[in-house]
């Protein structure tokens, strides 16, 4: 918190902004395996995601700010996630979605599988699960929600 | 200044994916363009393999099942039964008659969601948001009767060596049968949001046109082979679990083009409804569990010998074929992915079309990575 004659300004302008930050996360439509079906679960009519301001799914990582990752993360894919990690503008979130994605799942015996998406982009919020049903990735967003705002978790 | 006939004749690589919206998760397609034609489609896969042929190697034939369900993880149900369609008869374990008759209205159910999800998807392809909400509610109706039954929406690891993990009860009968009262009238919903849209109609109409012979060249089975007029369906050809004591149809179609495959795949849905309904009617009593395959004993079944069993799965053929070698654990498990076969044909079917019908065609091919890579 700034101090100074501009100070009581900036604190709430951060305040608002953060605010309204975390009410419209856009995400990236980026559906890897089994975990992207409970994705779009969230999306669809039942657990509507929109109440939460996160229904516009943007095809383009250069117009989101959430990349979901939702499915396992091969050694393959992993350069290409980077990639669009990066060409993702700032301020950028990550949820990693499902047990695949937190430290390879029922695949880690596995030769081809990266073991956590963490090393390889860093993570915001972890939503376990085989997949995590679309309420658990619902408390996922709204956990992202309260860490932008700067909240105490809970 | 290029010289127009020099632009005209030149080719332009693109590659498309792994991360498009319309691929339906991670293909790449290598596209060679001659302006909006398609000149050449390489498909690129892998970028989901997750080696479970190989894992499954190192567990227990009773774990296998549940990277079966993370396959086509859509319809885990129809893998869990092919998985133990092959691994039953190699350990010489005969499930109890309701069993076989309880894993028929499952698969079945497990159809409907899949075809289910795939008609929202298509929508999507073809840039109609409204289905994705309609087919989305019905599905949600089918994984809240998973959930009744197993405890799990999606991945359900519902049947196990010898039987299922739970009964059904009456309570379970009688929600399928209320699910199955409302699903008809609000698939026609869909299904007339789909055939009666103009635009949706001349996007599918005469496109993506596949010859039956050489479909069956490709190894293409379930709808993409009976869109095609080919009637073939593993259900009615080799019959399994209780397919062979319910009535129903195979649905083909002469059209051979997009728009046959969005029929071919309703009606199997409405096709899908009634074998659930005339099996629930003659769903018999009995034990729910092979007592020589009981849960504590399940990890000491030794198989021998190798065995090969199809079943229909939603995308078509699904193969398992297990070798034994007399030990607790598999010495080889190998799948016939339909997923895989179906996607071969795509450089065939998608040559000199525009890039906006490749993602038309590519859309009826039901396309699930999980396996595809496997």
């Amino acid at each position: 918190m700034k101090t100074g004659d501009a100070g009581f300004i900036t604190t709430t302008m951060d305040k608002a902004m953060e605010w309204s930050r975390s009410n419209s996360i856009w995400p990236l439509t980026f559906g890897l395996a089994c975990c992207a079906i409970e994705m779009m679960a969230t999306q669809a009519s039942r657990l509507d995601i929109s109440r939460f301001g996160s229904e516009v799914f943007r095809n383009s990582p250069r117009q989101s700010d959430l990349m979901i990752v939702s499915g396992t993360v091969t050694k393959k894919m992993a350069p290409r996630l980077r990639r669009l990690y990066d060409e993702m503008p700032y301020p950028k979130y990550v949820i990693a979605m499902g047990v695949c994605v937190i430290q390879g799942g029922p695949y880690n015996q596995g030769y081809s599988v990266v073991m956590g998406v963490d090393r390889v982009v860093p993570v915001d919020v972890y939503v376990p699960g085989c997949p995590p049903t679309p309420e658990a990735l619902t408390n996922g967003i709204i956990l992202l929600q309260k860490k932008i705002r700067g909240e105490e978790d809970r | 200044m290029v010289e127009q006939g020099n632009l005209k004749n030149r080719l332009i690589e693109l590659n498309m994916g792994p991360q498009h919206p319309s691929t339906h998760g991670v293909l790449r397609l290598k596209l060679t363009l001659d302006g909006e034609t398609v000149k050449k489609v390489e498909p690129i896969i892998g970028y989901l393999h997750r080696n479970a042929e190989k894992i499954c190697e190192l567990d227990f034939y009773c774990d296998a099942l549940i990277y079966f369900d993370r396959m086509d993880y859509v319809a885990a149900m129809n893998m869990e039964a092919g998985y133990l369609e092959a691994a039953e008869k190699l350990l010489g374990i005969e499930p109890p008659e309701r069993v076989v008759w309880i894993r028929t209205i499952m698969a079945e159910l497990s159809r409907i969601a899949s075809h289910l999800v795939w008609a929202g998807a298509y929508g999507l392809d073809l840039g109609m948001l409204t289905p994705f909400f309609y087919v989305f509610e019905q599905r949600e109706k089918i994984l809240d009767l998973f959930t009744e039954i197993s405890g799990s929406r999606q991945e359900t690891n519902y049947m196990s060596i010898g039987g299922v993990y739970q009964d059904f009860n009456d309570k379970i009968v009688y929600l399928i049968r209320e699910f199955l009262d409302q699903f008809p009238k609000k698939l026609e919903e869909v299904f007339n949001l789909f055939v009666k849209n103009d635009i949706f109609i001349s996007r599918t109409k005469g496109i993506g046109i596949l010859e039956p012979d050489v479909a069956l060249q490709y190894g293409v089975t379930g709808p993409m082979l009976r869109a095609s007029g080919v009637p073939y369906d593993v259900r009615k050809a080799q019959p399994y679990l209780a397919y062979d004591r319910v009535n129903f149809e195979v649905p083909i179609s002469k059209r051979k083009d997009n728009y046959a495959r969005v029929l071919v795949r309703f009606e199997e849905m409405r096709q899908s409804a009634k074998i659930i309904k005339q099996a629930l009617d003659k769903l018999p009593d009995g034990p729910y569990f092979n007592p020589k395959a009981k849960k504590s004993l399940m990890v000491r079944l030794r198989g021998e010998g190798d065995f090969y069993a199809r079943t229909e799965s939603p995308k078509g053929e699904f193969g398992v074929y297990l070798v034994g070698d007399g030990t607790v654990k598999p010495y080889r498990v190998h799948v016939r992915s339909p997923a895989f076969k179906n996607l071969s044909v795509l450089p065939a079917l998608a040559k000199d079309v525009l890039i906006a019908d490749l993602v038309a065609i590519s859309g009826t091919l039901d396309l699930v990575f999980g396996e595809v890579d496997r």
